[in-house]
């Protein structure tokens, strides 16, 4: 049953993949000495956004938060894009799991 | 170094666990150890070539790559698991009453073995791939190489002494009911990881039904802590979990619970002629 399940979300991956939804807020965000650039990001509560993180670090990172249930590696020099479904108004923390003292920011919505 | 030990610890406790709960699965019956270390080995070489390519993987699929490799990979994993519990409700009677020799026990198994080799084979390269990175991270930067490194190995040994400590602990319990023990310690692993993938498959955007938070105990019981994940490996303990991530714990408890009971051989009753489950 999983099994199929997965094989359906593959086909709805791949049938989906060439349309993105242009209601997206499309953020950026980038990685360089281990600390995010910019530390603070601000998004319209309710709209679904797209977060390009681009590593310009050697090293890799894995991108994480709790509060938007986001866990995701980037390799060095690389880059990823992190989709969220629309959020209430509110802060939202996230880090680089790899270097957490350093890699710390938000996510505004309002 | 403190650090590096932690989050290293973090990634490997999870294959740790399942490696440890596998071989108190198996213990007794000989011939298992080569397919479960061979696991091991796969899944670890597995890891190396999945963090070369990281980037390609996130990349794929129109940047969801990842999410479906993972959900993927926990999807064969629940699939093993579940096939392994049913084939055992079919032929655990023989393996466990006393009266079977064990090595015949072994050749009877030898197919189930091939399951939770692959189970752990899955574990390790799930964990391993981030470990994997990490460490590389490490060693391309030369940050502070030695110490972290040594943090990073420090975080491995961990892991493997979660291992034993799991297997050891399993193994005190008598065997008359080490059997029942396993067995529903493997539904619980299943079900978990059944939730695991899906969250997966939610954070894509693939599947968008009920992604609802259905509860926030992360001020309670952080899943990130290292007793967070313990009981996030054993019994899927998730701080946060989506309102379907439940939903399709339940069902994937209930469901493997079921198909054991089906698949059990009625007590007592003359011998049934049994299809073989491929």
């Amino acid at each position: 049953m999983t099994r199929f399940r997965t094989l359906l979300a593959i086909a709805a991956a791949l049938a989906g993949s060439a349309a993105t939804a242009s209601s997206e807020t499309a953020l950026e965000l980038s990685i360089k000495d281990h600390r995010f650039e910019p530390a603070s990001l601000t998004a319209r509560a309710g709209e679904p956004i797209a977060i390009t993180v681009k590593n310009l670090d050697a090293t890799p990172e894995e991108f994480e938060s709790k509060a938007l249930k986001v866990e995701k590696v980037v390799a060095g020099n690389g880059e990823i894009t992190v989709r969220l479904r629309p959020l209430k108004p509110g802060r939202y923390a996230f880090a680089g799991e790899y270097h957490e003292d350093t890699a710390k920011g938000e996510l505004v919505v309002e | 170094m403190l650090g590096a030990l932690i989050i290293v610890f973090r990634e490997v406790i999870e294959a740790g666990l399942v490696i440890g709960i596998v071989l108190a699965v198996t213990r007794g019956a000989r011939g298992a150890r080569p397919f479960i270390f061979g696991g091991v080995a796969a899944g670890a070489l597995g890891a190396g070539v999945v963090a070369v390519f990281a980037d390609a993987l996130s990349q794929a699929v129109a940047g969801r790559g990842q999410e479906l490799f993972n959900a993927g990979v926990l999807a064969v994993a629940v699939v093993m698991l579940a096939w392994h519990n049913i084939w055992m409700a079919r032929h655990g009677r023989e393996l466990a009453s006393e009266l079977a020799a064990v090595g015949r026990a072994a050749v009877a198994g030898e197919k189930s073995f091939v399951a939770l080799a692959v189970v752990v084979a899955l574990a390790v390269l799930r964990e391993g791939s981030e470990v994997a990175l990490f460490l590389y991270g490490i060693l391309a930067s030369g940050e502070t190489g030695a110490a972290l490194l040594l943090g990073g190995l420090g975080g491995l040994a961990l892991g493997a002494a979660v291992s034993a400590l799991t297997y050891f602990g399993l193994v005190t319990i008598p065997a008359r009911h080490l059997f029942a023990v396993t067995t529903a310690m493997i539904t619980l692993l299943a079900a978990g990881l059944a939730a695991q993938s899906i969250g997966f498959l939610q954070q894509a955007w693939i599947v968008t039904a009920l992604s609802e938070t259905l509860w926030d105990t992360s001020a309670i019981l952080p899943d990130s802590s290292v007793f967070g994940r313990v009981l996030h490996t054993l019994i899927g303990y998730t701080d946060q979990p989506t309102q379907l991530q439940v939903i399709v714990y339940v069902a994937t408890l209930a469901g493997i619970a079921i198909a054991t009971k089906l698949a059990a051989p009625p007590p007592r009753a003359p011998k049934t002629v049994q299809a073989p489950a491929e």
